[in-house]
Order: structure tokens, then sequence, then C-alpha cells
């Protein structure tokens, strides 16, 4: 592993305590450019751990607080008429920062919705004609509230493909939840950070996990896992392809995280239920247990 | 669906329906036939298949047809007719490859349903090679992409895989006694011997060369001249026809032997009737029977199945040398007032005793210009005035016939007997073929002192027929069937090697019902019958089992190769140590387990586990390394052990 690599994942640590996941899940999904999906309750952490990378990768940070009045304009951007120049002047939204919060996302409307999940499919957007590409890292973590539904347009299945991962914050365990309570502000921690890696790098590092080697075994694991899910009784709908792919690419980056240099298996059984929680629908309620089920119930051929 | 797939199949269904064309209605063939040629020629040409309510109006028009014709909707036959039709017609909306699926289980199914016809050799090759056809195609749908002689090849592979488990189901399967579902068609349509006799009746059945029955002789097989299998026995004669006539109460048969005695096994060939044959005089026989007052053997039911029995005859005896005088009234009794001048030859005989009227009236044969043949003249109201003065042309039931009647008119008790004399001897299987072209008639006589005696007015006519067979007997023989005339010796040959092998599977194959099964299975040991059905059922599931196990283990030993073998090798020897790998536990998460359980282990484990990870999921595969890994993993076991 990149010594850069490492020191980012200490800042974030100590910044953020008790959660060394969900930090390196975050930064998995970074580096596999795919995007992430928390889903926790208000003041688990979820914007801490976007600031904490953003200022820890060095990356621009924009925020945007998704409400039931947010319209696309408000998160793309807007061509102001400028009286000085005669001529409309494009005012770029927050959605040309590099690592965006996109807060409560099931708040807005489909339409606003629509507008940040085609963004984030595309990296680039077209407003009023005019193609323009994103910033290159390019991430967005969105929240949501998973209580307190009313007057919410939860996202639909196929919307919810679009992030690679979804994770949980969850509470802090006592040791680092007394950290926190005894501890500094985290703003002032927060404005502390210093950025421990260059975009470059970053963006190196993004290639480096496609390199990343997979060998037919893993392969056969992986098809294993989603021949599974689609034979089982369990799902209502198996895993797709598209699926298959984010299992991979997402093992990939937790590889690298973990300084090697090929998949192994229990790197697909770390990321599995990040990346197939959101993916797959039980039969039954059970959503928790599914992904332990799902990794106990398929052998590593 | 591409053509080949579907031409595969055509031809499937073609050679699976096209037996059944023997014995079914002409029109259902010919609509078979029809649908056939118009699916191949919508696949040819690429025109789309018929719309729905077409094929419902075929669908109902032919099985209006089918209840027209057979007036029902169950049975065998129209389980057959509907079972073909479906199949064609399914082949007209074959869109998909559950369809083709579909198709291939039916033919399967109707290619069984040809054994409730036929269940000869021939069939069952037929079949095999209809079956061949079929799994092919089979093969065909799940690898598009294989070619037609690896296509056969994977097909006959399959095949020659399930004659293990065939031959077990065959051996330990529990026969029914008796049919399942009525019979083959072929028990019934057979022609043989009938229980009466009349001018020409017996020349008719020369003409078939069906076999009759086969019997192989235990010891020295007795002279061809001593072969007289009896049958029907003739006492009624209304001036043209013989029958059996009514029995009267007469002696129980009783006979002593005066000499040879031989024993043989026959495998008779159903001919719906009670007759079982055995040679002069049978003694004892191996299935149950009845003797007759005239020493036929007669079966309780009609003999509907090939049947095998045993049978011990006495070839040399008297017989009834006590007769009922019922009985021999009976043996005299003639139509008053037909045929003077026989009655009339006969009376001219009478001031002889009777063992001197019957050589004379073998003389009067002997030395009038009578001739043997198949197509004897016509004959009247007074058929044995004719046939004994004017036309001297007959078959054996004419000599049969006139001797018993000169015999009675002379009053000499005497009757008729058919039956069989001789047979084919077959030196590729040992044993006598005996064909509907060998039945015979002959009489017999009774004699003070002898009892009953049997005269053949043919031997001394064409001694040859008795003798050599009655190609030999006969001059002009064209009339016989191209078998029984002289064939060249290598068809001959051909045809003794087939028979040997049709024998061998009527006796092995066909032949091995509840009885033969109990039989095989005692020599094993398995006599109780509860604990018969018992080991049969458990060594039948454990074969099953074990089979399962090992293409199951060959299945999984395929996926392997040999970095894997050693990892899951070490890992069922610490399983047996009581650490077991869960199956979706990855060999990282294994190894860390296992350290921290057994801290001694901690350092050989962790570094099997990344040689393991490195040679199965990394980007570098190396050779030596491999091999060093496979040696530490075998060595580690090794050192535990110790």
């Amino acid at each position: 592993m990149s010594l850069s690599l490492k020191n980012v994942i200490r800042q974030a640590e100590s910044a953020i305590l008790g959660k060394p996941q969900q930090i390196r899940f975050a930064l998995a999904c970074l580096l596999a450019r795919g995007h992430l999906l928390i889903e926790d309750l208000p003041g688990v952490g979820k914007t801490t751990l976007a600031q904490v990378l953003s200022r820890t990768l060095g990356l621009q940070f924009a925020r945007v607080q998704f409400t039931s009045d947010l319209l696309p304009a408000d998160i793309l951007g807007v061509s102001v008429y400028e009286r000085d120049s005669n001529q409309f002047k494009f005012h770029p939204g927050p959605i040309f920062a590099q690592m965006i919060l996109a807060d409560e996302v099931n708040r807005a409307t489909p339409k606003a919705q629509s507008a940040l999940l085609e963004a984030m499919e595309e990296h680039q957007v077209t407003i009023e004609g005019v193609t323009r590409p994103l910033p290159a890292p390019f991430f967005v973590i969105a929240t949501q509230n998973p209580s307190h539904q009313i007057g919410t347009f939860p996202l639909p299945e196929s919307q919810l493909d679009r992030f690679l991962m979804r994770i949980e914050m969850g509470y802090p365990d006592a040791q680092a939840e007394r950290g926190l309570l005894s501890g500094v502000d985290r703003r002032e921690i927060i404005a502390k950070l210093t950025p421990q890696m260059e975009s470059a790098e970053l963006l190196a590092l993004q290639q480096h996990v496609k390199q990343i080697h997979v060998s037919p075994a893993l392969l056969d694991y992986v098809q294993a896992i989603l021949r599974h899910t689609r034979e089982s009784a369990h799902y209502t709908h198996g895993l797709s392809p598209r699926a298959g792919l984010a299992l991979l690419s997402a093992a990939r980056a937790w590889a690298l995280i973990d300084g090697r240099d090929a998949v192994i298996p229990e790197d697909v059984q770390i990321i599995l239920p990040g990346v197939v929680s959101h993916r797959l629908q039980t039969i039954a309620e059970h959503q928790h247990s599914l992904t332990q089920e799902l990794i106990a119930a398929v052998a590593i051929p | 669906m591409s053509k080949s797939h579907l031409y595969g199949l055509l031809l499937s269904i073609l050679m699976v329906i096209a037996p059944h064309a023997d014995h079914l209605p002409p029109w259902v063939s010919a609509l078979c036939i029809v649908l056939l040629v118009w699916r191949s020629y919508l696949a040819w040409s690429g025109n789309p298949l018929p719309k729905r309510w077409l094929l419902m109006v075929i669908t109902l028009t032919s099985l209006s047809g089918i209840l027209i014709d057979f007036h029902t909707l169950f049975g065998r036959e129209v389980g057959v007719t509907l079972l073909m039709l479906l199949a064609t017609l399914k082949l007209m909306e074959l869109r998909t490859a559950r369809d083709a699926m579909a198709l291939i289980f039916l033919s399967c199914f109707i290619l069984i349903t040809n054994f409730l016809y036929s269940q000869s050799l021939l069939t069952a090759l037929y079949m095999l090679a209809t079956l061949l056809v079929i799994v092919t195609s089979w093969v065909h749908l799940h690898a598009p992409g294989i070619a037609v002689k690896p296509r056969l090849r994977v097909a006959a592979v399959l095949l020659l895989q399930a004659i293990p488990l065939t031959l077990i189901l065959f051996i330990l399967f529990p026969r029914v006694p008796g049919p399942l579902w009525g019979l083959p068609q072929d028990a019934f349509a057979r022609s043989g011997l009938d229980d009466t006799m009349s001018p020409g009746s017996v020349g008719r059945l020369a003409l078939s060369d069906a076999v009759a029955f086969r019997v192989s002789y235990q010891g020295k097989p007795p002279q061809r001249a001593q072969m007289y299998w009896r049958g029907p026995v003739l006492w009624d004669f209304d001036g043209h026809t013989w029958t059996p006539g009514r029995a009267t109460q007469g002696i129980a048969p009783q006979f002593s032997a005066t000499g040879l005695t031989t024993e043989y096994s026959v495998t008779l060939e159903p001919h719906n009737k009670h007759w079982l044959f055995a040679l002069d005089v049978p003694d004892s026989i191996s299935v149950p029977a009845r003797l007759t007052d005239d020493f036929q053997i007669l079966s309780r039911e009609p003999v509907n199945e090939r049947l095998r029995y045993e049978a011990r005859s006495h070839l040399t005896f008297h017989a009834n040398l006590q007769e009922s005088q019922a009985q021999l009234q009976r043996a005299l009794q003639l139509p008053q007032t037909l045929n003077p001048r026989a009655r009339q030859l006969a009376a001219s005989w009478r001031a002889d005793d009777d063992h001197a009227v019957v050589r004379r009236a073998l003389g009067y044969f002997n030395q009038q210009n009578f001739y043997y043949t198949l197509e004897p003249p016509p004959l009247g109201r007074n058929s044995m005035d004719d046939f004994l003065f004017d036309t001297r042309q007959g078959f054996c039931e004419h000599y049969a016939a006139s001797f018993v009647f000169l015999m009675r008119a002379a009053h000499i008790p005497a009757r008729v007997v058919t039956g069989y004399q001789g047979g084919e001897y077959n030196a590729y299987g040992n044993y006598y073929i005996v064909r509907q072209s060998d039945a015979h008639a002959w009489a017999e006589v009774w004699l003070t002192g002898q009892g009953w005696v049997r005269v053949d007015p043919t031997a001394v006519i064409a001694p040859e027929r008795v003798e050599r067979g009655l190609s030999a007997a006969l001059t002009d023989s064209a009339a016989l069937p191209f078998m029984s005339r002289n064939p060249p010796l290598w068809l001959r040959d051909l045809r003794l090697n087939w028979d040997a092998l049709a024998n061998q599977w009527n006796q092995r194959v066909l032949g091995y019902d509840s009885e033969r099964q109990f039989a095989y299975l005692s020599r094993f040991g398995l006599e109780s019958v509860s604990l018969q059905v018992i080991y049969m059922t458990a060594g039948l599931g454990l074969v099953i089992a074990l089979f399962a196990l090992y293409m199951l283990r060959h299945l999984f030993k395929r996926e392997q190769d040999k970095t894997q073998a050693a990892w899951l090798k070490l890992c069922r020897k610490l399983a047996r140590s009581g650490l077991p790998r869960a199956p979706h536990e990855g060999p990282w998460d294994y190894a860390t387990r296992v350290a921290i359980a057994r801290p001694a282990l901690a350092d050989a484990i962790q570094d099997l586990a990344a040689r393991y990870v490195a040679l199965r999921y990394g980007a570098i595969q190396n050779e030596r390394a491999q091999s060093e890994f496979i040696r530490r993993a075998t060595k580690f076991g090794r050192s535990k052990n110790k």
C-alpha cells in the first residue's frame, strides 16, 4: 500500500473515532470510482465522514441539502445574464465539486434526484445544450434517513444500483463514544486536517485498482455467488451482471487498501454486504442477516 | 431453434413412429407423415409456423377421427395413436428449447410403447438405434456447437454409461408375474395347429416358416424318426373334417415304458391355444398342466406368452393297454353312407388279424401310385374314395385321414394325431427349431396287447419327410417358403446364427420372469421373499448412492487443480483435529482462526495460507512455488501427526 494511502487512513481514523471499517469502505468506494450511499440516523457522523475524507484527500467539497423544493438547477448550476458582458454566464452548481455530500437524498423530488444520479453515472452534465465534464476524482456520498419516510421519495431500486456501496454508520462503541464526548470539537479537528494526497495520486490509485489481479478461481467464486442469488428461493430477483462487476471492482479496491495485488475470497466477503444489500430483495423481511446468509451459503470453489 | 436442431427432432419422431405404421390405422400414419413433411418444408423455406386455431382444428379433427375409428379414447391402441399425433402436432408449435425438450421426452415415451407390440431382438436393436438418434438430438440441443460426429459420440457414451444401471435394474427390479398392460400383439396373430383337420389344413401350415417352438435336449437327441411332437388328437369324422369330438369318460392315461427316455426343454412360442407339445409319450412336465386320456398335454391357460418348460418322454412304450369300451367305440365311428369303395376295400382285408390289416393298408399306400404333394387336387363328397382310388395325390393329412378311415372301416380302433414332426438342428445354439412347416398328421391304432400304436402312412409314401424333412420329400418345392427349400449354405448359416441369437434373447432377456429372477437371486442366498425385497431395495439404493457420489466427486475433482487439492487435503487434516473449515471460509480467515486456536501451528498455517493465496489468486503462476506449497502442505500434515 502506498504510504500516502496509509496516512490518509491514519488521519481519518484519528478524526472519526471507532469507525475504521466505514472509513475503509468509503475509501474503497472512492478508489473503485463508485459512489457511496450511507443510510443511517442523523448524528452518527455521516457528514463528518464526508468532510474528513475530502479534507484528508484534498478534494473540493460541496454539500447539497436535499429538500422537497430542490430543483435540478440548484445542483447543476444555472446560466445568468450578466449585464456587463451582455452575455449569459454559467454559474456552476455544487455538482462541479470533487466530493459532494448529498444529504438526505430521499427528501428531494425524483426530478432533482435524477439530476444528481445522471451526473454520477455519466461523470458529466449537460446544461442548456452544453455538455460539461465533471472534475476528475468525482465522488458522491449520499445519505438517506431510513426512518421518517413520510413525505420522502425513496430511491427506486434502479437508482440504488447507481451506488457502488451502501453502508451504515452505526453507533460508536462505548470507548469511541467516550473519546467523542470528552474530546475537542470535531469541527476544530476537521479544520486542522491537512491533505495527505494529491489529486493526481488519487487518480493513479484509481487506475491501479483496475490492475489488481483477479484469478479464474476468484471469478468462479463470484459467479457462484451470483448463481446462488438467482437460483435461491430466498430472493425475489438475483444479482445482475452489473452487480457482479460492482462486486469485483469493490473487491479490487479493498485488496489495494489491504495492500495486496490480487483479490482473495475474503475481500469479496467483506465488501459483499455493502455492495449487494441494496441490490437484493428477500422474500422475507430480514435484510440484516441477508448478506451473511448469502456468504455462508456459497462455498468457495 | 435452428434448422439442424429441428431436423434431428424430425428424424427422431419419424424413427419413433415408423414401427407403429404396421398396426395403427393408415390415416394416422398418413397424417403424421403429412405433418412431418409440412414441418420440414416450413423449416426449409423459413415460413412461419401455422396459426394456433389451425392446429386446434387439426387436433380436434384427428381426435374425432380416433373416436370414429376406435369408438373410445382409452386403451393401448388409442393411447399410442394419441401420443403419436400429439408428438407430431407439437412439432408444429416448436418454438422454444423447452418445447424441444418436451418433444424429446415424448419421443422416449412413445419409443417404449413399441414393446407393447413386439419384443423381438430386432425390435430391441431398432429401438436402441432410435434412442441413439433421440439422445443425439438432445445433446445437440444442449451443446449447439458440436459437429455431428462428436455429438453421436457423446450420445453413445451416455448410452454406454447407462448400461450398468440398466443391468442392475434388469436383474434386481421386482418382476410382476404376468403382463402389466396387455400383451404384445404377436401373441395373438400367430398361426398354428388347429383342433380340426380337413384336407389342405396342414398343407397350408407348411407354407409358414414361423417358429412353433425350440427344443434343446439334455443328452443325446433321439432319432429324427422318433421326433413326433404330439398335438391335438382327433376322433370324430363327418366325411370332410376331423374334430376332437366330445370326450367320453375314458381310462386314465397309463403307459408302460419299454426303453429309452429323453429329457428336453421346450420354449414354446405363443399360439393362444392350450396344447403344450411333448414327444410321444410324455411322462412329466415342469409347468402346471393336465394329461388327457389321449395323451395330450393341456395347460390351464391359453399359451399367450412365450413359455418355457422341461419335459421327459418315453420314446418306446405301450399306451393304454386297457382301453375303455366307450373310447374304443368312439374310435370306430364313421359316417354311415359315404365312401362305399373305401369301406369295400377295408372289408376285403378283414379276413386277416389286426396286424395284418395294418400291414396291408400300409402296403396299399406303398404299392399303389400315391404321390406326396402340397398341391393336391380337390376332393368331392366321397373324399376318401376320391383320394384312395382316383387322385392319389395328397399331403400328410390326406394319408392320415384315409388310413384312419380304412382302419375304422376294418373295425380296428384308430384316431388321427396332429402335431409336429422333426425340426431343424441349429448347431450354433445346439437346439432344434420346429417350425409351422414341420406340422404333421399321423394315425394311431389300438391293437390288443400293444395298446395305441403310432402308424405314420406318410412315412410309407415319402420316407424322406420323416427322416429328412419336408423339402426333401417334396419334388415340387416351389410352393414352400424360401427358407424351407434349399437356400444357399451361407444364407442358411446366417439364419441359424440369427435364430440362435434370438433364442438367447428369448431365454435370457424376455424369459427373465419373476420365477427366474427368484431362482437367480437364490443363488446369492436371497431365498426369503421379504429379505429378498429388503436386500434388493437396499442394494439398489446403495448402488445408486455410490454411483451418485462417484459422479459428484468426479464433477468436483475436475474443478480442482493440484494446488487446491493440496489445500483441501490440508483442511481435511485440520478438520480431523477438530478445526474444520467452513465451506465458505476463505484461506486467510481460516488460517487466522487456526492460528488463534493453535498458536503452535500459527506460523506454519499462515505461511501455507499465504502461499496458497498467492498461487490460487495471485497474478504470477510459478510451478516451483506450487510444488513447494504442495510439499509443505503434505509435510505439515505429517509433522503434525508425529
